[in-house]
C-alpha cells in the first residue's frame, strides 16, 4: 500500500503563535482517516497548510504528498496533482457562473498536467451525470458560485467539484457544519460513493454524528497542535461518551 | 509663473493651428463667427488644469501638456489602412459611418443602407447651412476648442416611428502620429423611434494623436434607444470626449461606455431628463493599466418630475494607472417622484493605482428616492485562494474575478452581440495585462 499523505513532525506558527506543534500523519491509498478534536485544537490549521492557504508559516517538519514535497507547490499546483479540500465555509464568488467556474477549473487542472481540455459537450455530460447524483438541480449550475446556496447546497457544490476534479486525495473540513440531518446524508452518500481504492480521504470533525454516515477506517484525536490518540472507527463512539477532556489536560 | 508659462505655450500652439486650419474650416458666415468666438473663448481659458473644480482630477496641461497640429486629410494609404481597421473592429450587423483623422470616409461607410433608414449629413455639409451643431447647452475649454476646430462629423435624423433594423456604428480611425483630430456629431432620434447607436474609437497603426469629440443626442418622446461607446484607443492617444443628451417623456435610454487603452482619457457626460416618465440607464467600464489615466465625469440632471436613472461604473485600474469617476446628479425643484441612483466601484490591482471617486447629489425637490455609494478595494484574498485550490493559476484566478466585477455593469447591455463584443475587449485586456 503506498502512503499518498505524509505529514512528519509538522510545526506552523500563524502571527507568531504556534498552532501545531509537531504533527505526525501518514494516510495511504484507498484509507479514510477521520480527525477529530475540539476547537482549537488545529484541525483547520492542519487542512489548510496542506492546501496551500496562504499566512500559515511552517517552521519544521514536512509534507509529502506521493513522495513529493507538498510545501515546494503553489496551491494551484497540489490541486492539479490530486489534493482537494472541501472548505468547512464555501465562499460565494457573485458573477461567475458556477458552470463557468467548474469547466475553468478542470481544465486547468487538465492542462497542468499535460492533458487535453474537455470538450464543451463531454464536460455538459459529466456534469450532468454527476449533478444529478447528487440532486443538483441545473439551474443552480447557472447562478453564481454558491451566491444564494443554502448551507447544504454550498457543501454539495463542494461534492460535486470532488466527483469532477477526481483527486486521490479529499480533505473534508467540517463538513457536517451547519447541515441538518438530511442535506449531511446526501453530502455523505455523494462522498461514499467516491470512495475508491486509489483514492484517500481525510474528514475533519467535531462530532461524531458524521462517523456514522462516512464510517472512517482510522481515527486520531487532536488536541493542543499534536495527534495525541488513533485508533479504529470505535475511538469516535468513546469520545462521544467521554468527550474531549481527557485529552485537553496538559 | 508656471501656469502662465503653460498657458502661453498651449496658446501659441492652437493659434498657429486655427490660422492654418482657417481654409479646411468653411461653412456659412454664421459658421466662422461662432467658431472665432469659439476659439477665443479657449484662448482665454486654456487647457483645462487642476484649480478648475471640474477638472481636478484630470489636470490636461500636467498630463497632456499642449494640443498637437491638427491632422491632414487622409490620403489613399491612409483609407486602406483605415478599411483595415474598420474591419477588424466591426460589429455584424451594424451599418459603419467612417470617420479617418477627422474627415468621413463615405468609401468606407454605408451610406446607402443607412439611407433607407436616417437621414444623414455630414458635419461639413450641415455647416453650410448654419451653425446649430456648433451650440451647446454647456461649455468648457475643450468643448470650445472643438466647437472652432471640428473638421467633420456625422449628423444624423432617425425619422419619428422609425425602427432602425440595425445598429448604426459611428467608426473613429486615427491613421496619422503626431496630430489632433477634432469631431463633432449629431444624432437626433424622432418620437416613438427604436435605435442603437455605437461608437468606435480605434487606432490604424498610429501611436501617438489627439481626439476631441463632441456628440450631441436628442432623443424625442417614446424612444427607446441603446447607445454603446466603445473606446479603444492606442495606448498613447489622448481622447477627451464630451456628450450632449437630452431625454423626452417616457424614453428608455441605455447608455454603456468602455474605456481602454488610451495614455489620457475623459468622457464628459452631460445628460438631462426634459420629459416625464423616462428611464435612463449609463453603465460603464474603466480598464486602465501602464500609467494611463481615464476619467468619466457625468452629470444627469433630473429637470422634470418622474424620472428614474440608474448609473453603474467599474473601474479597473493595474500598475500605476489613475481612475476618476465624477457623477453628479441634479434634481431641480420641479423635479418630483425622481428616482436616482449611482453606484461606482473601482478594483485596485497593485498598491500604486489610483482611484478618486466623486458622487455628488444636488437636490433641490423634496419627494425624491435618490442615492450613492462608491466603493474602492482590492481582490479578495478569499476568493482568490479558494479559486486557486480548485487548480487556477493567480492569473488566471485574477481574470476570473475580474471579469465579475465589470460583468456587473456589462450585463446592463440588453443585446446579446454587443454584450459578447464588449465582454471580449475586456478579455482582450486582461491578456495585455504584465
Amino acid at each position: 500500500m503506498m502512503a499518498l499523505l505524509e505529514v512528519k513532525d509538522l510545526k506552523v506558527r500563524v502571527e507568531e503563535r504556534e498552532i501545531l506543534h509537531g504533527l505526525t500523519l501518514t494516510v495511504n491509498e484507498g484509507e479514510v482517516h477521520a480527525i477529530m478534536g475540539p476547537n482549537g485544537s488545529g484541525k483547520s490549521t492542519l487542512s489548510h497548510v496542506i492546501a496551500g492557504k496562504p499566512g500559515y508559516e511552517v517552521t519544521d517538519g514536512q509534507i509529502l504528498f506521493k513522495g513529493e514535497d507538498l510545501l515546494e507547490m503553489a496551491p494551484e499546483e497540489r490541486a492539479a496533482k490530486g489534493v482537494f479540500l472541501a472548505f468547512q465555509y464555501p465562499v460565494e464568488i457573485p458573477g461567475v457562473a458556477t458552470m463557468t467556474f467548474l469547466r475553468t477549473a478542470l481544465n486547468a487542472q487538465r492542462k497542468a498536467r499535460g492533458e487535453s481540455e474537455y470538450s464543451t459537450p463531454d464536460f455538459l455530460k459529466k456534469v450532468r451525470e454527476v449533478s444529478k447524483s447528487l440532486n443538483i438541480p441545473q439551474d443552480m449550475l447557472k447562478r453564481g458560485v454558491n451566491v444564494g446556496f443554502s448551507g447544504g447546497e454550498k457543501k454539495r457544490n463542494e461534492v460535486l467539484q470532488m466527483a469532477l476534479f477526481e483527486p486521490s486525495l479529499c480533505i473534508l473540513d467540517e463538513m457536517d457544519s451547519g447541515l441538518d440531518i438530511d442535506a449531511l446524508r446526501i453530502a455523505a452518500d455523494g462522498v461514499n460513493a467516491l470512495r475508491s481504492p486509489g483514492r484517500a480521504m481525510v474528514v475533519i470533525t467535531h462530532y461524531q454524528r458524521l462517523l456514522n454516515y462516512i464510517v472512517p477506517d482510522f481515527v486520531h484525536v487532536m488536541s493542543r497542535g499534536r495527534v495525541v490518540k488513533s485508533g479504529g472507527k470505535e475511538l469516535a463512539l468513546e469520545l462521544e461518551a467521554s468527550g474531549y477532556a481527557q485529552f485537553e489536560a496538559a | 509663473m508656471n501656469v502662465a508659462v503653460a498657458k502661453t505655450g498651449g496658446g501659441r500652439a492652437v493659434s498657429d493651428l486655427f490660422a492654418s486650419a482657417e481654409g479646411r474650416l468653411s461653412g456659412s458666415p454664421d459658421v466662422i463667427a461662432a467658431r472665432r468666438e469659439a476659439f477665443e473663448s479657449y484662448e482665454r481659458l486654456g487647457l483645462p488644469h487642476r484649480r478648475i473644480e471640474e477638472w481636478k482630477y484630470t489636470d490636461l496641461r500636467a498630463l497632456v501638456g499642449e494640443v498637437l497640429p491638427l491632422a491632414a486629410a487622409p490620403d489613399a494609404a491612409a483609407l486602406k489602412r483605415a478599411s483595415d481597421a474598420v474591419k477588424a473592429h466591426a460589429i455584424e450587423g451594424a451599418r459603419k459611418l467612417v470617420l479617418v483623422d477627422g474627415v468621413f470616409a463615405a468609401e468606407l461607410s454605408d451610406v446607402k443602407a443607412l439611407a433607407s433608414e436616417v437621414s444623414l449629413m455630414t458635419l461639413r455639409e450641415a455647416l453650410q447651412k448654419d451653425a446649430g451643431v456648433l451650440k451647446t447647452v454647456s461649455t468648457d475649454a475643450v468643448i470650445a476648442l472643438n466647437a472652432a476646430l471640428a473638421t467633420d462629423g456625422v449628423v444624423l435624423s432617425i425619422a419619428d416611428g422609425a425602427q432602425l433594423s440595425a445598429p448604426v456604428q459611428i467608426v473613429h480611425v486615427a491613421t496619422a502620429a503626431s496630430v489632433s483630430v477634432f469631431t463633432r456629431s449629431q444624432v437626433k432620434v424622432g418620437k416613438g423611434a427604436r435605435a442603437t447607436i455605437i461608437e468606435s474609437f480605434v487606432a490604424a497603426g498610429a501611436k501617438t494623436y489627439q481626439v476631441n469629440d463632441a456628440v450631441i443626442i436628442a432623443v424625442a418622446d417614446d424612444a427607446d434607444v441603446a447607445h454603446i461607446r466603445l473606446m479603444d484607443d492606442a495606448p498613447d492617444a489622448v481622447n477627451i470626449t464630451s456628450q450632449f443628451v437630452t431625454v423626452g417623456a417616457n424614453t428608455k435610454l441605455n447608455f454603456f461606455n468602455m474605456t481602454s487603452g488610451a495614455a489620457v482619457s475623459r468622457l464628459q457626460g452631460f445628460i438631462t431628463l426634459a420629459g416625464e416618465g423616462s428611464e435612463l440607464s449609463i453603465n460603464g467600464v474603466n480598464l486602465l493599466q501602464k500609467t494611463e489615466h481615464g476619467d468619466t465625469t457625468l452629470v444627469v440632471d433630473h429637470a422634470v418630475p418622474n424620472c428614474v436613472s440608474r448609473e453603474i461604473f467599474r473601474a479597473v485600474i493595474d500598475d500605476r494607472a489613475h481612475s476618476v469617476f465624477q457623477g453628479r446628479i441634479i434634481v431641480r425643484p420641479d423635479a418630483q417622484k425622481t428616482d436616482g441612483k449611482m453606484m461606482t466601484r473601482a478594483l485596485l490591482l497593485s498598491d500604486e493605482a489610483e482611484a478618486d471617486n466623486k458622487p455628488e447629489l444636488e437636490i433641490f425637490a423634496d419627494d425624491v428616492s435618490c442615492g450613492h455609494g462608491a466603493t474602492a478595494g482590492a481582490l479578495d484574498d478569499t476568493l482568490l485562494f479558494y479559486l486557486k485550490a480548485r487548480g487556477l493559476p493567480e492569473k488566471q484566478a485574477q481574470a476570473l474575478l475580474i471579469q465579475a466585477f465589470v460583468g456587473e455593469a456589462i450585463e446592463q447591455i440588453a443585446d446579446d452581440g454587443l454584450r459578447e463584443h464588449v465582454i471580449g475587449m475586456a478579455e482582450r485586456w486582461l491578456e495585455r495585462r504584465s
